[in-house]
């Protein structure tokens, strides 16, 4: 139980300076819980840090997600059918730092945070080992609240910032990112793109301004090309719809090494 | 309210952070243009020689005996322009989107009355136009359909979710994330993140402006009790806001109680949900104890929405308004009780309304001066009601 005693922020820390160390970009993986059944999650993710994942992303199923292209909805609504609850993503994410020392955040949406209750939400998660949140509809005017609970526990709060950000906002906003930051690559909703967004490599040059954290691009990420295109631009990739293609193409018995392999190519396009 | 949108602890922006400059802009657009006197006199204009405006007050007596009451009016929005309270909304809008110089319109649409009043003011205006829509509400709406593509509007359907009016209002929303830099959103009701619930509401307020000078005019005094029906809460908010002030008027919203509470099959926020975020907002909302956004029902497809406009929180809580909810039953016995006594085939929304008027005498009275915003004409739910009465 000694790794208990590590917190989830620095469990964070720890990935983006291990990825820097090796010369690569950080590999954050987005897995819905429960998607495409409720047993498949633990082994998935399992797959994805032996394919080298740094940080782990549990998706948080919500009955609307308004961030969201159709492969998370669709791999959304497959977890609330199947009974996905918050307490399920809090306990695969308990296990994952248990077993493997894992970073560990939850990706979902304001509401089921919010009926949880921000203080409880804090000690549970703090609880499993898990760094924090990452939550695509509140952005840092509504934070203040789930801030001040988070604070305490040293949990995380993961902002996003946009194309459409204007520099006066990243300047007021960005001295109070904590863990690193997330550059949504595109203006528009997660999913799978066939080319990057125009706008990302400004973006990052822009938050880095402002920052000397880690910053991670994400939404639209697929295809290790990408991957290579942002070496020497951003310090890691998110991917998230992409990762649910793999899974949701590969036949049953394959899915583990179908996603293995995929995350080992996104860490291998990382190198320089 | 405070410049931030919030209404106590309700209301606020929970956006995705692409669309926080756009509602900043919004703000400034809207705060900008309703001090500026060409823009309001082009709005009452329009909405003089294209709406109909004023509508007018009718004087309901034989509704009035028949539910023992001393007098009921009727302000009657469904004679305005495409039939609903929805076009003013509509039209000040898209005067607005035209304003900022965006000639794309993203729209969602529950019953297609929003739908329809978009569509129309966008043809009026020459601005593209499209409407998201539930594959459900398509099925069950078919010629407000019809009526938007006439009116040169796309229908996008929408096969996500619930396929009703909450999952239109996610993909416009979507729509509106990746077309920020040249799409408005041309949100129908009182919900969804500042500076919409203000802004809709302030569009709506003539309602309660002119029946406010109307009753008076007429009956010499105040109403007793103001009563409009409760869905996202705009014809409501439009008729309330005429008479917050007025600490004598009680004001009381109907909101739909479908298969009643207790059988958790209703789309009552206010008397049946619990505190949440949804669609922009804090508010009050129908949802599972982990949080899920649930599934509504109710016969009336324009009620049929697990949320509410966050000041109707607000109003709940400080006990201004007095809220309450109508069955399915009730609201058709209400659309077939005006029909009959009045000669007027209401909507099956404000249907809700008029249900409510027998317990608003229990509570209040016979001697008791009502007025009803009735916000709607029943012409798009005959099919519904020919169903539920064969």
């Amino acid at each position: 139980m000694a790794t208990l005693t590590v917190d989830g922020k620095v469990r964070l820390e720890r990935a983006f300076a291990k990825a820097r160390a090796e010369r690569r970009l950080a590999v954050v993986v987005y897995l819905t819980v429960g998607y495409p059944d409720r047993d498949a999650t633990a082994p998935l993710l399992r797959a994805a840090l032996d394919g080298g994942t740094d940080i782990v992303e549990l998706g948080v199923p919500f009955s609307d997600p308004l961030a969201d292209g159709s492969t998370v909805q669709r791999a959304s609504e497959t977890a609330l059918r199947n009974g996905v609850t918050l307490d399920d993503c809090i306990r695969e994410g308990a296990d994952l730092v248990r077993e493997r020392d894992a970073a560990v955040q939850l990706m979902g949406y304001t509401n089921p945070f919010y009926r949880r209750g921000y203080e409880r939400l804090a000690s549970d998660l703090r609880a499993a080992g898990i760094a924090g949140v990452i939550v695509p509809d509140m952005p840092a005017e509504e934070s203040a609240e789930l801030d001040r609970s988070f604070a305490p526990s040293g949990l995380v709060r993961v902002d996003l910032y946009a194309p459409t950000t204007p520099d006066e906002r990243l300047a007021r906003l960005l001295p109070s990112a904590r863990g690193f930051v997330y550059c949504v690559s595109l203006t528009g909703v997660t999913g799978a793109r066939d080319r990057l967004g125009p706008d990302v490599g400004d973006l990052v040059a822009r938050v880095r301004r402002h920052t000397t954290l880690p910053v991670a691009v994400g939404f639209g990420i697929a295809t290790p090309t990408h991957v290579a295109a942002l070496r020497g631009v951003a310090d890691g990739v998110a991917v998230g719809s992409a990762v649910l293609d793999v899974i949701g193409r590969a036949a049953v018995p394959d899915r583990a090494t179908a996603l293995r392999d995929f995350v080992r190519s996104l860490v291998e396009a990382g190198r320089s | 309210m405070s410049t931030t949108g919030r209404y106590g602890r309700f209301g606020g922006q929970y956006l995705p952070e692409t669309l926080m400059p756009a509602v900043g802009e919004l703000e400034r657009a809207f705060d900008d243009a309703r001090r500026d006197e060409a823009f309001t006199q082009e709005f009452d204009r329009l909405l003089r020689e294209w709406v109909g405006r004023p509508t007018p007050l009718t004087d309901a007596s034989r509704l009035a005996r028949e539910v023992g009451l001393r007098r009921v009016t009727l302000k009657r929005e469904d004679l305005a322009h495409t039939g609903a309270h929805k076009i003013n909304n509509a039209l000040g809008q898209a005067l607005l989107a035209k304003r900022m110089g965006k000639h794309r319109i993203v729209a969602e649409t529950g019953a297609g009355q929003h739908g329809v009043a978009a569509a129309a003011a966008c043809a009026l205006l020459g601005l593209e136009c499209i409407v998201y829509m539930g594959t459900e509400d398509v099925r069950r709406q078919h010629p407000n359909v019809f009526r938007m593509k006439l009116l040169g509007a796309e229908v996008r359907e929408v096969d996500a979710g619930s396929r009703t009016l909450k999952d239109a209002i996610n993909e416009a929303i979507r729509d509106w994330v990746t077309n920020v830099r040249t799409t408005y959103y041309l949100l129908g009701s009182v919900v969804g993140p500042h500076p919409y619930p203000a802004m809709v509401r302030d569009f709506q307020s003539v309602i309660g402006r002119e029946a406010r000078a109307q009753h008076v005019e007429r009956v010499g005094k105040l109403p007793d009790v103001v009563v409009a029906c409760v869905g996202g809460g705009s014809n409501a908010m439009g008729i309330f806001s005429g008479f917050i002030a007025d600490r004598d008027v009680k004001l009381r919203g109907v909101e739909a109680g479908g298969l009643g509470i207790e059988s958790g099959k209703h789309a009552a926020s206010i008397v049946g949900g619990r505190e949440g975020v949804l669609h922009g907002a804090r508010s009050l909302v129908l949802q599972t104890d982990d949080g899920q956004i649930r599934e509504t029902h109710s016969v009336s497809a324009g009620l049929d929405y697990p949320g509410v406009g966050p000041e109707h929180a607000y109003l709940h809580e400080t006990g201004r308004v007095r809220y309450v909810s109508r069955t399915d039953v009730e609201a058709l016995e209400g659309f077939q009780l005006l029909s009959r006594t009045e000669g007027i085939i209401p909507a099956l929304e404000p249907a809700h309304a008029i249900a409510d008027l027998p317990h608003i005498r229990d509570d209040h009275g016979a001697d008791t001066d009502v007025l009803v915003c009735l916000s709607g004409r029943g012409d798009k739910d005959l099919d519904t009601v020919m169903e539920r009465l064969a």
